[in-house]
């Protein structure tokens, strides 16, 4: 029998928005001209719609389109804020701050900059998965020049206090960079109002196509300039040179401006759908936690621990047809749980038992109520298989046990 | 990663899932893994006193896919095989049966220790010299 298939994996990717799609065709035959081709009517069209694409993603972030400049993806962008500041401002010093759950885009990058003679501070967050602020204060040194802390997490999706982490490097003159890839396009974000002086996010997890992202660079007070990570035709202001993806920009700027219009309609919606997943789990099984802030949460997103079930067994269950995902370690190929969930202070068991649920704005109810169903029986299907389980409903204190080592 | 039918098979109908008594002295209890490491398996034997082969075996697993598959083949090994014999299960069979990828091979590892230790403690139980395939339990 074939079920009908139910994505809850939106924080991965999203599917790109049919009414995206429709306006990314004709960029791709109709109009198949270079946006850099300055003498012919081809060109002109292609620049034309990347022109207006620009306006329509600036108008969802409220910032001046001269201050986004398109990438190939968030990754890139993160790679080029990091790397871009740590060239350009070397003069003025050579440290970084970050936050120990950020994205690898990040992390993997902070790890570069170590190797290339930067210094990096990589700050553990709370049980809530929060930057402490008082820690980030007195991280700031006299060679800090960018702090990079990400708007809300991908696993957990746990937002931080943007505005005030904003003040914090505003009263120290550091500038802040904020990877923004899981908010923009699902929540109000407007960087200037913060205090954010450059901000990666991309157009495939708010409904536009993959392959084009954006960093967006502060213009005026301060004027923020990134060095190029790629050399070559002098694009985007100099700062990520290319062949701009023309329909894929098309893609996020329909994507952006359907996401200003729709945003209040679809949280609203996302977040009961998934207080009722949450509460529906919770409520039906025993000892399932929830990982990260509740209050300070992407409206679309929960993370749950099923304890002593493991997260990769439990997602075999109902694998078939239902798509989320876990931080367990068999999911990765590291072998190691989500460092990301470690972060937050659970042990190791929690994280390996963790599913992460991300709705998106084609989740219907129905999916949801299917998705319950499927979650409880799974739950119960690997409980009774698992002796950890059965130790705990005898009683036997599991921490206790003297495990052999593995 | 998709699995092979034969994984499939195994985690949609585990065979031999349960408890064995552990206080009986013909049952040997193997517990191996840990809950932080991301799987933890307990396999029993039950050892016939006349005929000294294996008449049941159970296990439960905490683990993904491939380490509940690798037990649930385990236990449908062990049945009717002597200690001898079982001592003789390598986790390469397991593997090679269940087409399990390189990523996998330490659930296959796991199964072969949990066999060794569940031995290992029937014999302990029995005032039997433990044997010394049986010794190597544990250490991987």
């Amino acid at each position: 029998m074939n079920k009908k298939l139910i994505y809850l994996d939106n924080n991965a990717t999203t599917p790109c928005d049919p009414r995206v799609v429709e306006a990314m065709v004709p960029y791709f035959y109709q109009h198949p001209g270079n946006a850099a081709s300055r003498n012919h009517p081809f060109g002109w069209a292609a620049e034309e719609a990347v022109d207006y694409a620009r306006e329509q993603i600036a108008n969802l972030i409220h910032v001046d389109p001269k201050e986004i400049i398109f990438t190939s993806g968030a990754t890139e962008s993160d790679n080029l804020a990091i790397k871009g500041v740590f060239e350009m401002y070397s003069r003025k010093g050579n440290h970084i701050i970050t936050l120990t759950t950020e994205h690898k885009a990040v992390l993997d990058t902070c790890q570069k900059i170590e190797k290339m003679g930067g210094e990096v501070t990589y700050l553990e967050v709370d049980r809530e998965g929060r930057v402490n602020l008082d820690d980030l204060e007195a991280a700031i040194k006299d060679n800090t020049i960018l702090v990079s802390i990400m708007w809300a997490n991908n696993e957990t999706g746990v937002i931080q206090d943007m505005k005030a982490i904003g003040d914090i490097c505003a009263r120290h003159g550091v500038l802040l960079m904020s990877d923004a890839t899981q908010v923009v396009g699902k929540i109000p974000v407007n960087p200037k109002e913060v205090g954010i002086h450059l901000m990666a996010f991309t157009g495939h997890k708010m409904y536009g196509p993959k392959g084009v992202g954006a960093l967006f660079v502060n213009r005026k007070k301060p004027r923020v300039k990134v060095t190029a990570q790629l050399d070559g035709g002098g694009h985007e202001r100099g700062m990520r040179s290319g062949t701009l993806n023309v329909p894929g920009i098309v893609g996020f700027g329909k994507a952006a401006e359907i996401a200003a219009q729709e945003m209040e309609k679809d949280t609203e919606r996302l977040s009961k759908l998934r207080d009722k997943l949450e509460k529906a789990l919770c409520e039906r099984l025993e000892e399932v936690y929830i990982n990260g802030s509740v209050e300070h949460r992407m409206p679309h997103v929960t993370n749950l621990s099923f304890k002593h079930v493991e997260g990769e067994g439990l997602m075999m269950t109902f694998n078939q047809n239902i798509a989320v995902s876990s931080g367990s370690a068999c999911t990765s190929a590291s072998l190691e749980p989500s460092y990301v969930l470690i972060a937050l202070g659970l042990g190791d068991d929690l994280a390996h038992s963790s599913i992460r649920f991300s709705l998106g704005r084609f989740t219907t109810e129905e999916e949801v109520d299917d998705a319950i169903e499927a979650l409880v029986q799974g739950v119960n299907h690997m409980r009774d298989l698992s002796p950890i389980w059965e130790m705990y409903k005898e009683g036997v204190d599991i921490d206790s046990i003297e495990w052999a080592e593995h | 990663m998709a699995y092979s039918d034969k994984v499939l098979d195994h985690f949609k109908n585990p065979r031999n899932v349960g408890t064995l008594d552990k206080s009986k002295n013909n049952v040997g209890t193997g517990l191996v893994g840990a809950p932080e490491c991301g799987d933890v398996m307990r396999l029993q034997i039950e050892v016939d006193d006349e005929t000294g082969t294996i008449k049941d075996a159970k296990f439960k697993t905490f683990g993904c896919g491939s380490a509940i598959a690798s037990s649930s083949l385990a236990t449908e090994w062990l049945k009717g095989k002597s200690v001898d014999e079982a001592l003789e299960i390598d986790n390469m069979d397991i593997v090679e049966e269940l087409a399990l990828p390189p990523v996998k091979i330490h659930c296959s590892v796991l199964a072969e220790d949990a066999i060794k230790s569940a031995i290992a403690d029937y014999q302990q139980k029995n005032g039997i010299a433990v044997s010394e395939k049986a010794q190597a339990s544990g250490h991987h």
